[in-house]
């Protein structure tokens, strides 16, 4: 039977989805060190089926300040990939690299935006690297859309945008230890329900 | 003066000093409709423009999701509150393209904006002030007392308006 909506996905499913955000955020913590230049090391993330609400309350509630770059996914695969970095870790990789911090992220200067810009490239490449190649789909994204403001906001994007279909995220939340200090991001993917059908389908797991 | 939380796809009405808010509108469109006679104020918060947009089998008690659906519930609700309905004025916010590209999808926004003010001018609503379009979000206070709509944006100085 096809999934029409996300409440459908059993803890089997969840359990693929959480093998698949942990093979994505490996790809993404050896991705990221190579551009920090300094160790990365990631925890297991925590992968869960939020509520638009209740991702944004765990992103510190609508009026949050905060990075996120929205890439298109087409192909095997139609959706949305929203990566939601904090002020606090867009500073600790600009401290790892340039030697100084943000000081104001609505206002980031040049060498800032596009160094943010690089890690929402790469944060999403390696999620997405890793879905393509353990099922054997070929799946295109575009360049990564970067806008700072508040995080209801920004959410609300994809939330309309999946409104029509459902009202849950594939949250996918990562802990990285990047020069010794632990830094969070978050990784939000909201795919057409065809294409968890399609993704579960080339896993083998039945739906 | 308590502050009343419309949250996404919801709508309330306030009397006396109270005051509506709703948060971070980015696409979305917040609507507030005031009776400054009886002093009493609507907002709600749509996230589409048309219901009849809506995928087969989406659920009907996600009217207020809608700019038709959700507008007439307001007008209804804020009927039942005591507010003449002929004497309603609109100020509206929200309908930002958060993100740039030339996708419909990104393009929402505009597209809720145009259906707001189709279904209020059907309505014969007047809009006496707009704080729409652009590329951020907002958050929007609406005083029952005297129908000013605030809007407060990231890195902006608040407008009343």
């Amino acid at each position: 039977m096809a999934i029409t909506n996300v409440d459908e996905l059993g803890a089997m499913h969840l359990d693929v989805l959480k093998e698949l955000g942990n093979i994505g955020s490996g790809n993404a913590a050896s991705a990221l060190s190579s551009l920090l230049g300094c160790d990365t090391d990631i925890s297991v993330p925590a992968v869960k089926l939020l509520d638009f609400g209740d991702a944004i309350n765990f992103l510190g509630g609508p009026e949050q300040i905060a990075i996120g770059m929205l890439v298109n996914l087409t192909g095997d695969i139609d959706g949305m990939m929203l990566y939601v970095l904090q002020h606090s870790c867009a500073s600790k990789m600009t401290a790892a690299v340039f030697g100084s911090e943000i000081e104001d992220i609505m206002n980031m200067n040049e060498m800032e935006r596009s160094f943010i810009g690089e890690v929402g490239n790469i944060m999403s490449a390696s999620y997405i690297n890793a879905i393509a190649s353990l099922t054997g789909m070929t799946i295109d994204i575009s360049v990564p859309q970067m806008q700072v403001d508040m995080v209801g906001a920004i959410l609300s994007v994809p939330a309309v945008h999946f409104a029509q279909i459902g009202d849950k995220v594939i949250f996918i939340d990562d802990s990285f230890v990047i020069g010794g200090s632990e830094v969070k991001s978050n990784m939000i993917l909201i795919p057409e329900m065809a294409s968890i059908d399609t993704l579960f389908t080339k896993l083998g797991v039945g739906t | 003066m308590g502050i009343i939380t419309v949250g996404i796809s919801d709508l309330n009405v306030a009397k006396g000093t109270d005051v509506l808010a709703t948060y971070a509108l980015g696409s979305c469109v917040g609507i507030c409709l005031y009776d400054a006679e009886r002093k009493i104020a609507g907002l709600a918060h749509i996230m589409l423009p048309l219901s009849k947009d809506a995928a087969a089998g989406s659920k009907a008690e996600n009217r207020r999701r809608y700019a038709d659906t959700g507008i007439t519930e307001l007008i209804q609700t804020m009927s039942m509150n005591g507010a003449d309905t002929k004497n309603l004025t609109a100020k509206i916010a929200g309908g930002a393209q958060m993100f740039s590209t030339n996708s419909e999808v990104f393009n929402i926004g505009e597209r809720n904006v145009a259906a707001v003010k189709k279904i209020l001018a059907a309505y014969k609503i007047r809009i006496v002030a707009e704080e729409t379009g652009l590329n951020f979000g907002r958050t929007v206070f609406f005083y029952a007392e005297d129908g000013t709509m605030e809007v407060k944006a990231a890195g902006r100085p608040p407008k009343k308006v």
